[in-house]
């Protein structure tokens, strides 16, 4: 528990375990309400982080990759590229070189940010404290920026592709002309099909942040329970690896989808 | 938990990721496990024609060796034929050969006893003529009566 000198109550240790470092344009650090343009440096810091040692690790990989008999890692790596690889072929008919780099980009990199979960919740922020750092959250997917800047640039995408394959034309008649087909309904079909166009990213960001977030509060709770915590925390992070993958998973096949449907007519 | 420029930041990181790896990760990748899975089905058709032609060839050669077999078989047998003809070839020659030795030694017999007897006949009519000699040496002339004396030799 952090060691502050302060008196430690449960909903400040909580407290301080859910804060941010920031850094602001206009306030510079820890800034209390800087407004928009604020960075979670932490979430960030750590994002990229975990997005470089995927794709470093990725890289060597392929640099090195031999068509013959593989090593172990490379069997690996190989593993899970056929894995996203055959997602999308289920799901993806059309012909586009993004769609499977970007399921794979998401998987991974979705998967090592939610696995910065299962890292004991006071390891890393103490560590940070003994050089200086006051606040640390270590799980990128439990800030909601991370999560959301995520889901809209899929959103971005949804549109581009829907745009593109379809015509300006066609995302305006997508939205307006169903699900009924007549002029008198163009109304009511905007309003339902804005609400589900727009609920993709929401519903895409905010499921993957409630449920790693969720998580992250438990282990802080379990944290709290003194000895208690020792049998209680290795069920839940048990429990836990199985969230991690499958919300990685289920972004990175809802993206899969979204894209799918972008790219077809219906 | 407010929405700030996090949002931005972490779009930006995640569409540099997105470009590497479609750039840089996603096609090597795949292009090797693609080609290893052509080469080992290259492998596999390969092994299954080997296979195959194993086969064959253990067929054909099953075939050459009975054909071998028989054929062993069937020089066999006319050796045997020919060693028996050639047995009963020498068989006949010897046994003409014994008759032909046979008939030239009685025809030799024969002549070797008609040479005995007619140098017994002369023996004895050179007797009969020295008997009669002496016994007519005392009443006739030798020159007068040889004629009758040759004519006796003659008869015998």
């Amino acid at each position: 528990m952090s060691g502050q000198g302060e008196a430690l109550t449960s909903s400040s240790y909580i407290q301080h375990h859910l804060t941010n470092l920031t850094w602001s344009v206009d306030g510079g650090w820890n800034a209390h309400d800087a407004g928009f343009w604020t960075f979670h440096v932490d979430s960030l810091l750590v994002a990229v982080g975990l997005g470089v040692l995927f794709l470093w690790l990725f890289r060597s990989v392929a640099k090195y990759s031999t068509v013959g008999v593989p090593g172990k890692l490379q069997c690996f790596i190989e593993m899970v590229i056929d894995f996203v690889d055959e997602n999308v072929k289920d799901t993806f008919h059309g012909k586009n070189a993004l769609i499977a780099p970007l399921a794979l980009t998401i998987f991974v990199w979705v998967f090592l940010m939610n696995l910065m979960d299962l890292v004991p919740v006071d390891l890393l922020p103490i560590a940070a404290q003994t050089i200086g750092v006051p606040y640390l959250k270590v799980v990128p997917t439990t800030d909601l920026n991370v999560t959301l800047g995520m889901s809209l640039s899929v959103f971005a995408l949804i549109i581009y592709y829907t745009v593109k394959v379809k015509g300006f034309g066609g995302f305006v008649k997508e939205l307006t002309m169903q699900p009924f087909n007549h002029w008198a309904f163009i109304p009511v079909n905007f309003l339902l099909e804005s609400v589900t166009l727009l609920a993709k990213p929401v519903s895409l960001g905010l499921r993957l942040f409630g449920n790693l977030y969720a998580g992250e509060l438990i282990f802080i709770l379990i944290a709290l329970l003194g000895y208690w915590q020792l049998p209680l925390y290795f069920p839940w992070a048990v429990f836990h690896i199985l969230i991690i993958v499958l919300q990685a998973f289920i972004f990175m096949m809802l993206t899969i989808v979204y894209m799918s449907m972008a790219h077809e007519d219906h | 938990m407010n929405i700030n420029a996090t949002l931005i930041g972490q779009a930006i990181a995640f569409a540099i990721f997105v470009w590497f790896c479609m750039k840089y990760v996603w096609p090597p990748l795949l292009d090797a496990i693609e080609a290893r899975q052509k080469k080992i089905a290259d492998g596999l058709t390969q092994a299954e024609r080997a296979g195959k032609d194993l086969e064959l060839a253990q067929a054909k050669a099953a075939d050459k060796l009975k054909q071998a077999k028989a054929q062993a078989a069937e020089i066999i047998d006319q050796a045997n034929k020919r060693r028996t003809q050639i047995v009963e070839e020498a068989k006949n020659e010897a046994e003409t050969e014994r008759s032909k030795i046979i008939a030239q030694g009685e025809a030799e017999v024969e002549a070797e006893r008609n040479r005995a007897r007619e140098e017994l006949r002369q023996q004895v009519a050179v007797l009969a003529i020295a008997g009669a000699e002496k016994i007519i040496k005392r009443t006739i002339d030798k020159e007068a009566n040889s004629d009758i004396i040759d004519k006796l030799v003659a008869e015998l």
